[in-house]
């Protein structure tokens, strides 16, 4: 489609726009190098790295406790989730369970990073297509779970509460009633929100038909999470992979039709009420008892233990300068994140700190189908369709 | 002597206080109009908006043209300078000068053109060769693409909007802004010509690059469109007169359509008609609305905006004129 028009002295190129990455809608650090034929689209080119700091290497030179705060800084829109997805594969490789209060703190929370996420997705994806309403009434009931975050492990974002073994501490008092209380009202906070987009004309115009990913190419390019979901195949490790005991909970995964953006849309908007379902049961059948794996050798001893017993004492000391020797193996665990798979691929060769950890992130898939899905589109669809794919840099540099 | 004090200097004198007065009113009339956009729609997305600089934020349009005059003026390499200063001069002195024929209140004009409407028509479509000049001069890719966006999208309605003043000139049977408000006396236009005002409204949206229109500075797209390279008061020139035209086109719909200053259902306060304070009233309504809508409303896509403006207003406002005229003759009002 490239138009290169020579005439008798002159050579019309197409020219080329940054679209970033110094750009209000590039999310981030994105730099999307756009050929443009006037106001159409002929290519994209998208260049990743300016956000790049090496975390993979990092965690090599950590012990597996300290590795974990690295987990909340890749996509810091859904903090819990890697955390957890990290919590899972070491777990895996110790050979150990956390017990069922702590499956249910993590998939609780879990669910309120989703809707922290989706929040965060649909109100900054009605901003990039020109309504500004959406983004500030919805992120009152982001500051909401932010609190909830705060409460539970004392961050609004990076919480490191999940840890391998369990979570870190138990829920504070009344917090479950806060949620509870929360998830009942915000069912209205979606309406409020849907009633400014789903059917607003200007809206649908916008997104309908635009960034159209069928399903043969959705698989052909790895894509997961709402955004498969979207072009038709209920693709959703909760269901087809459970884990932390999503068997237990009855949900239902939303999927599009047409794999456009207007689907992406509504696949999400979908996920927000079932993730208040989940909530909701997570909050009823929250079983009593520890929330840490009775096991000294990978969570530290009580407090109160370690003044009566000196092998407590001994224990914790060891836990914190050395940390936990994990078998040698290799796992790779996937969990469904609020973007989609993502996986930690970890590496043991018996000793205190990983021999390599390769991150699975959503993100980075999804933006290297940014170039099929833009050609032939015009340059407002850009920023549609970069809000449409959910694109955090913190995970896609890593 | 006497003759030249009382034939020219007092006329003089007497149109230059007049225009003072219009332009102190609307520049002041503008800063606030950002003030109450601010506030209107923090008020929609339950904020609370600028409540710091004075009783109420009330100072702050004043800090604001502080720090902006305050601000270094950076010119881009490779920008044509003269056409880059030239640009918001342009766009800021035409959205002062159209006032020059709007009938505030009956007798308050300062001109009372015959022609008062193409006049107004006139200076509305020249505000796009400023955005032009600029996107032109800076010589950036986003502003040049926002200035393009600007002439389209001024084609696209200026036509539709041209229709749907012929229809009310033929109503009103004038072109002079006083006799079209004096011709209303009987029934308000928005009444008859509900669609035309329901189009006209909407071009004027497009007009002023507001939104859902506002494609030329479309910060998710082109940064800040034609405004991108500008900064400090070149930058306030054009955001000036972006407001002041948002004012001038609600005084042309209340002239056209609501009446001007008359007063609804011929209500009296004071004892007399004060056409002012209706005149002032029903700018603020359409002004409200601007704002309203932009707190609502997603943005465009540029090809839709042209698609609606050719082939959904141009058809409509060109069969109204004909059903207009048609009417007009019938009921033997013109010959």
């Amino acid at each position: 489609m490239s138009t290169n028009i020579v005439t008798a002295d002159h050579e019309i190129e197409n020219y080329t726009v940054n679209f970033g990455p110094q750009h209000p809608a590039a999310h981030g650090v994105l730099r999307l190098v756009l050929e443009m034929d006037g106001e159409t689209i002929d290519r994209c080119d998208p260049h990743i790295g300016l956000l790049h700091r090496g975390t993979e290497k990092l965690i090599e030179y950590k012990t597996y406790l300290q590795a974990l705060p690295y987990f909340d800084r890749l996509d810091y829109v859904s903090p819990m989730c890697q955390e957890q997805a990290y919590s899972i594969a070491v777990e895996r490789l110790l050979g150990i369970e956390p017990p069922p209060r702590a499956k249910y703190i993590r998939m609780l929370f879990a669910e309120i990073t989703r809707v922290l996420n989706h929040i965060m997705n649909i109100a900054s994806y009605a901003m990039d297509v020109g309504a500004m309403t959406p983004f500030l009434w919805t992120f009152e009931e982001r500051e909401r779970l932010m609190t909830f975050y705060d409460e539970v492990s004392g961050a609004r974002m990076h919480a490191n509460y999940v840890r391998p073994g369990g979570v870190a501490q138990d829920m504070p008092a009344g917090l479950a009633e806060r949620i509870r209380e929360w998830a009942l009202g915000f069912p209205k906070i979606i309406d409020d929100m849907e009633g400014l987009l789903t059917e607003n004309r200007i809206f649908k115009q916008r997104t309908v038909d635009i960034g159209i990913v069928s399903k043969d190419q959705a698989i052909a390019w790895g894509f997961t999470g709402p955004n498969i979901r979207a072009s038709g195949i209920p693709w959703d490790l909760r269901k087809s992979q459970p884990y932390d005991g999503y068997e237990e909970i009855e949900f239902d995964v939303p999927i599009g039709k047409h794999g456009d953006c207007y689907d992406r849309y509504l696949v999400r908007v979908e996920e927000m009420r079932q993730s208040v379902k989940i909530i909701l049961q997570c909050l009823d059948k929250m079983p009593s008892g520890p929330v840490r794996v009775n096991d000294r050798k990978v969570m530290p001893p009580p407090r109160a233990e370690m003044k009566q017993s000196m092998e407590a004492l001994i224990h914790h000391f060891k836990l914190f300068t050395e940390g936990y020797h994990v078998p040698a193996g290799e796992i790779y665990a996937p969990i469904e994140t609020p973007k989609g798979e993502f996986g930690v691929y970890l590496v043991s060769d018996g000793t205190n700190k990983p021999y390599r950890c390769r991150i699975r992130a959503p993100g980075f898939v999804h933006l290297e189908g940014m170039d099929a899905m833009l050609r032939g589109h015009m340059l407002a669809d850009v920023p549609a369709v970069l809000g449409s794919i959910d694109i955090v840099f913190g995970e896609v540099d890593r | 002597m006497a003759e030249l004090v009382d034939g020219y200097l007092i006329p003089f004198a007497w149109i230059l206080a007049k225009i003072l007065v219009f332009v102190v009113v609307v520049l002041v009339g503008m800063a606030y109009l950002t003030y109450a956009e601010r506030k209107i729609i923090s008020a929609m997305q339950m904020r609370i908006g600028p409540n710091v600089v004075g009783p109420f934020g009330l100072l702050q349009p004043f800090a604001d043209a502080v720090k902006l005059m305050t601000k270094e003026t950076v010119v881009p390499t490779g920008a044509s300078t003269i056409v880059f200063f030239l640009a918001p001069m342009i766009t800021f002195s035409l959205a002062m000068i159209a006032w020059a024929v709007i009938p505030v209140a009956s007798g308050w004009v300062i001109s009372d053109l015959n022609v008062g409407v193409l006049y107004l028509f006139a200076v509305s479509s020249m505000g796009v060769y400023g955005i032009v000049m600029a996107g032109w001069a800076s010589n950036s890719r986003y502003a040049f693409l926002g200035a393009m966006r600007s002439a389209s999208q001024m084609v696209s309605y200026e036509v539709s909007m041209g229709f749907v003043m012929i229809c009310v000139l033929m109503t009103a049977g004038t072109l002079n802004l006083t006799q079209i408000v004096e011709a209303q006396r009987g029934m308000w236009f928005v009444l008859p010509h509900f669609p035309m005002f329901i189009i006209f409204f909407i071009s004027v949206l497009a007009e002023t690059n507001r939104h859902p229109f506002d494609l030329p500075e479309a910060e998710s797209e082109l940064v800040a469109g034609f405004m991108t390279e500008y900064s400090s008061m070149s930058f306030a020139l054009f955001f000036l007169g972006e407001y002041a035209n948002m004012i001038m086109m609600s005084g042309m719909i209340s002239i056209l359509f609501l009446g001007g200053w008359l007063p609804p259902f011929g209500i009296h306060i004071f004892g007399h008609e004060s056409g002012l304070l209706w005149f002032a009233l029903k700018v603020c309504f359409c002004l409200f609305v601007f704002i309203w809508v932009r707190a609502t409303f997603p943005r465009y896509r540029y090809d839709q905006l042209m698609r609606l403006g050719w082939k959904v207003f141009l058809p409509f406002s060109l069969v109204w004129l004909v059903l207009t005229a048609g009417f007009l003759v019938y009921t033997g009002r013109v010959h």
